[in-house]
């Protein structure tokens, strides 16, 4: 297979002949030893991540309680840190980030899959690498400059539109109403994690037998039956992991949403309000914390650390399923 | 977009407004699906456009090198940044690439199926998806706190701390691809395991190894959040790695975002084209790489 390659032709081969042994057994030992240790630091890492962060952030933990969870209070000279607010704003952002981004990311992976042409493929896969590839900070220097004060004038329209419809007119409204507020945010997370969720369903949808499609082909569906009858049943599992994984990154997005949310400590059902998330407010208020106020920030990293490992474990449960339900076909 | 509809307005149909209706849907979930691609080239074709109209005519050599004035002055100089970022990131290369291949090797060469592999492996992917601001705060508490430091080797850890998960699950991934037939015919020449690794598994396996790791490395290069809180602002370039602050293009970038002197947003705007560019010159020779790998392997 790889045989034509020089390493392997003629050099490792002859100096194993030419007298030269092997140190030995403690050459093995030790190698298998240190790559063990390699192995294991990953496991090393995630526990001292969780001790030395929980640590750092006990004082807020004590002090606060279950407040630290509950409570929206997020005043600072009074030294009263509940992070209710944050919790709900990046619930918020990441609602809206997938709610774009899933339909999207599924429509892309048929299109790859599906209607492409085969020589075109590889070009979007290029698209969509590019789309991942371009820095946090890069998508939210473009929305806060260019995207923000342009879709300003777009939530003054939709928020006078519904102006007196009840309920609507309170959610699709900001006060005040800014370019930087918990849509733009979403939109914009919405974009930067449909690369992710895009190749992890191209995945799911590759092992989808191909005699199930033509099957239903065969049978006289048509492309979107041959999709609803054989593509989308065998992959639902792997659908619903390829979103939380999604949601993982999207909560844990930081940069883009810290510049692009307008910071505000209010919790507000106004979706074009500004706002913060947890990730946005450690890194827009760590430069000036200090004492409990930087340990109740650090104590936001944690919540942010727990979520998203358990996010994880579950999304990977659902992937697993259809990979060893691919591997048995 | 529907994902799904229920089927029953079909049966009522006569066969031919059923054919019709048939294909009016098949017509509306093809472009509905084509549309989705549109969107997703729309923003960023505009933002790839708006970084280099914005960025290019500051960008240059004196903009790579001068250092950066104070936030009024209009002018190049990002020089400081771009070298700290290069250094950080350098240095997270060199810690996180010889450890995760070691744990890659682990993985596929010794933990094979065994339940210990199958455990690492399933942290490593979550690992992954460990918020970078979460790595920032571990070094920062970890790290910063007892050494009292702020300098470019903290920011080169946590950066490290995200790319290995990345560099462990390729190196597996890529060894695993490799025939048993080489690693039987290198022991019945008599080579121990170590060297049959060293020196005729890896090597077999290391355009798609390298190819992992600067895909990580073009991640890495990009990240702001983990350095926010390990980095201390300095404007004039600092070659140690642990004396002193240092920056990064992506800290400069949000720092300058946020600035209300458009000649901080020129400069972010040309700081932003240096670290795309950084960025994809990574990710192109990652793909040539790949490329190679899957020529070399297919050809045989």
């Amino acid at each position: 297979m790889v045989a034509d390659s020089p390493s392997l032709d003629s050099a490792p081969v002859a100096r194993l002949t030419d007298g030269h042994r092997p140190p030995g057994r403690i050459v093995d030992f030790v190698f298998r030893s240190v790559a063990m240790l390699a192995g294991f630091s990953v496991l090393i890492i995630l526990g001292l991540i969780a001790f030395s962060t929980t640590h750092t952030a006990w004082p807020a933990f004590s002090k606060e309680g279950i407040h630290f969870f509950t409570s929206t209070t997020w005043d600072v000279p009074k030294a009263k840190f509940g992070a209710l607010a944050f919790i709900y704003g990046t619930l918020v952002v990441s609602a809206i980030a997938l709610v774009f981004a899933v339909p999207v990311s599924i429509g892309l992976a048929l299109f790859i899959t599906e209607i492409a042409p085969r020589r075109l493929r590889r070009w979007i896969v290029t698209v969509i690498d590019l789309l991942a590839s371009v820095p946090s900070v890069v998508y939210g220097l473009w929305g806060l400059l260019v995207m923000a004060p342009a879709f300003t004038g777009f939530y003054r329209d939709i928020s006078s539109t519904f102006r007196h419809v009840p309920v609507l007119n309170t959610v699709f409204t900001g006060r005040p109403l800014s370019g930087v507020n918990f849509v733009t945010a979403g939109l914009i997370v919405a974009l930067m994690i449909t690369p992710i969720i895009t190749s992890i369903t191209r995945e799911v949808f590759a092992t989808v037998p191909g005699a199930q499609k033509e099957a239903a082909v065969a049978l006289g569906a048509t492309r979107w039956e041959m999709i609803r009858g054989a593509v989308f049943p065998h992959s639902r599992s792997g659908i619903v992991g390829a979103v939380l994984i999604g949601l993982g990154r999207a909560m844990g997005e930081t940069i883009a949403v810290a510049l692009l949310i307008g910071s505000s400590t209010a919790l507000t059902g106004r979706l074009f309000s500004p706002g913060d998330t947890m990730a946005s407010v450690i890194a827009n208020q760590f430069g000036e914390s200090n004492d409990v106020y930087r340990a109740a920030l650090i104590g936001l990293g944690v919540a942010l650390f727990i979520i998203t490992i358990i996010i994880g474990v579950i999304a990977r449960g659902f992937v697993a399923r259809v990979e060893r339900r691919g591997a048995g076909v | 977009m529907s994902v799904i509809t229920a089927p029953v307005p079909v049966a009522r149909l006569g066969p031919a407004a059923k054919h019709r209706s048939r294909a009016l849907r098949n017509g509306l979930a093809t472009s509905a699906i084509v549309l989705s691609f549109v969107v997703v080239l729309v923003p960023l074709a505009l933002l790839i456009g708006y970084v280099v109209s914005r960025g290019w005519h500051l960008f240059g050599y004196a903009f790579l090198t001068k250092e950066i004035p104070t936030q009024i002055t209009p002018g190049p100089g990002m020089g400081p940044a771009v070298y700290g970022t290069l250094l950080i990131t350098g240095a997270a290369t060199a810690m996180a690439v010889p450890l995760g291949v070691l744990g890659g090797i682990y993985l596929s060469e010794y933990g094979r199926g065994g339940l210990i592999a199958r455990v690492l492996r399933f942290f490593a992917e979550i690992m992954t998806g460990v918020p970078s601001i979460v790595m920032g705060l571990f070094i920062y508490t970890a790290v910063v706190l007892h050494t009292k430091n702020l300098n470019a080797f903290a920011g080169a850890l946590a950066l490290g701390c995200l790319m290995l998960p990345i560099i462990i699950r390729t190196t597996d991934e890529m060894l695993r691809l490799v025939p048993a037939e080489l690693r039987e015919g290198s022991v019945a020449l008599g080579s121990r395991q170590a060297r049959t690794i060293m020196r005729i598994v890896l090597p077999a396996a290391a355009p798609g190894i390298v190819s992992g790791a600067l895909l990580a490395v073009a991640r890495a290069a990009g990240e702001t959040a983990p350095l926010l809180f390990v980095l201390s602002p300095v404007y004039k370039t600092n070659h140690s790695l642990f004396h002193g602050g240092n920056t990064a293009l992506s800290v400069q970038i949000f720092n300058n975002a946020s600035s209300p002197y458009a000649a901080s947003q020129q400069r972010a705007w040309a700081a932003a084209l240096t670290l795309i560019g950084i960025v994809f010159i990574f990710t192109v020779v990652a793909r040539i790489f790949t490329a190679v790998y899957s020529r070399r392997s297919t050809a045989a």
